[in-house]
């Protein structure tokens, strides 16, 4: 346990710093941080090729860093060894435990039924027993409100519904933190609204979150915290006010340009 | 032609060819019983073995799938016993050949089977938790397995055709005891037929088995991701 807790350390979910990631020659991210605290909603835009998927998987290290340090609950990952950090991947396995992802892609178990994919982490991760893994299969199928497709198969679900799994898959870890990668660019428009629904009621409910996403709308509502990236560095950082309808960067401006209007949040009429 | 058919005498001796389909089913299912899994061990080697291991165990793979299966038998039976000096029975140096001969082809049937599996599955499991053992078990072979059915089932007959050859070093399988049955009663052409006949009744019903294995196994869930 070599990482120091900050004087926030307490609140804090996830510590970036530093964060460099270079595939061969090309740098695809040059050096991010960011801090989020428990609970916060933290939505990261700009355009493809930013780095922000890349930003996202060195968080739960399926990429590993080039350099820089995570630190998650307070504690750094890795090992630190002659000025670079050491990972092994035993480490990496349990940390991946307690980050929770949701793929672009879904990426469901197509050979186990619905319940039995959201079971699958606690069941072979956390070796919990039958009944108890049963149970909270059901719970967070439920939180995702597809407890009545519990022993459906995902080839039988519309795209909406086995994002929804997915994300239910993802909780049934009870993560410290989720990771949503473009979670909606595959679906159908017609099929968005509910998944991001679904999102919205998860940030409602206090988990923290990094969304990486192309809906801007979504982004407005739902976010403390906006970051745009570009070019592999974050060019502005703010509320979703502050980034989304006044942004002070020249590139930030071009790329909400290049976006249009985006959708204004629905009235609320209660 | 004129040629009067006999089968009569086939009958008499038909349980020397039952005896002959037993051992050739003997083999077969041996090495069909240590071929398999030698064959899924020697796939993860080569998938995820380190440097050396990859070499060696590509390199044996090869060495076996481009070997003659005889000269493989004739090595097993004639050269081996003289390396370790201890005789070798036809019985054992047939499984034993048969059981590596196979072996190198199911590695490459699992191989297939195994990348066949797309990457996202690797990535939603690993984002879960799951190590790369736990990852192969739960999620990846059992997607793997159902799409080799075809090709193992294409191997397991190949296999049981090439079991022929271990009448070559005098083991009793089914086609030598046709041959001796020929010999012994003149009827060459009755014997031969009734023994490819033996082969294609069992061979048939197998691949009509996992036909309909397949079938049940589609039904349970699996379709295409979209």
């Amino acid at each position: 346990m070599s990482g120091g807790r900050g004087a926030d350390g307490a609140g804090e979910a996830l510590r970036i710093e530093d964060l460099r990631k270079s595939f061969g020659d090309l740098e695809v991210l040059g050096g991010v941080s960011l801090s989020v605290r428990r609970g916060e909603v933290v939505v990261v835009i700009g355009a493809s090729g930013s780095g922000k998927s890349t930003m996202l998987r060195c968080v739960n290290f399926m990429e590993i860093p080039t350099s820089g340090k995570i630190f998650l609950g307070g504690a750094l990952v890795g090992r630190e060894r002659g000025g670079g950090i050491e990972y092994r991947e035993k480490e990496l396995t349990r940390l991946r435990a307690r980050v929770g992802m949701v793929f672009q892609h879904f990426n469901l178990f197509p050979h186990m039924t619905v319940l039995q994919n959201v079971m699958e982490g606690p069941k072979t991760v956390l070796g919990c027993d039958g009944e108890e893994c049963r149970r909270r299969g059901n719970l967070y199928l439920d939180r995702v409100g597809l407890a009545w497709k519990a022993e459906s198969y995902p080839s039988q679900l519309s795209g909406g519904q086995q994002q929804r799994v997915a994300i239910a898959r993802a909780l049934a870890m009870e993560p410290e933190i989720m990771l949503f990668d473009e979670a909606t660019s595959a679906l159908d428009p017609e099929l968005v609204g509910e998944v991001l629904e679904t999102m919205k009621a998860l940030a409602e409910d206090g988990m923290t979150m990094i969304i990486v996403t192309h809906e801007l709308g979504f982004a407005y509502t739902v976010a403390d915290r906006v970051l745009f990236l570009s070019g592999g560095r974050v060019l502005e950082e703010g509320t979703p006010s502050e980034v989304l309808t006044f942004p002070r960067e020249e590139g930030t401006r071009n790329f909400l340009r290049g976006h249009g209007t985006f959708r204004l949040p629905e009235p609320r009429l209660d | 032609m004129g040629y009067e058919w006999d089968f009569a005498v086939v009958f008499r001796d038909f349980d020397l060819l039952l005896l002959g389909l037993v051992n050739t089913l003997k083999v077969t299912g041996l090495a069909l019983l240590f071929g398999v899994p030698l064959g899924l061990a020697l796939s993860l080697a080569r998938l995820y073995g380190n440097f050396a291991a990859r070499l060696f165990v590509g390199l044996v793979i090869e060495f076996l799938r481009t070997t003659p299966p005889i000269a493989q038998l004739f090595w097993f039976f004639f050269a081996l016993p003289i390396l370790i000096g201890v005789e070798i029975d036809p019985f054992r140096a047939s499984v034993l050949t048969f059981s590596l001969q196979s072996s190198a082809f199911f590695a490459e049937v699992f191989r297939a089977g195994i990348q066949s599996v797309e990457a996202g599955q690797w990535e939603a499991s690993r984002a879960i938790g799951m190590d790369r053992n736990e990852t192969l078990r739960r999620v990846i072979l059992p997607q793997g397995v159902k799409r080799m059915i075809p090709a193992f089932l294409e191997r397991a007959i190949e296999l049981m055709k090439t079991t022929t050859l271990v009448s070559a070093i005098s083991y009793a399988d089914l086609l030598y005891q046709a041959n001796s049955v020929a010999q012994s009663t003149y009827r060459t052409i009755e014997v031969f037929s009734v023994a490819a006949g033996m082969y294609f009744v069992v061979i048939f019903a197998c691949s009509l088995g996992v036909r309909r294995l397949e079938r049940r196994m589609a039904r349970s869930g699996e379709t295409v991701m979209n």
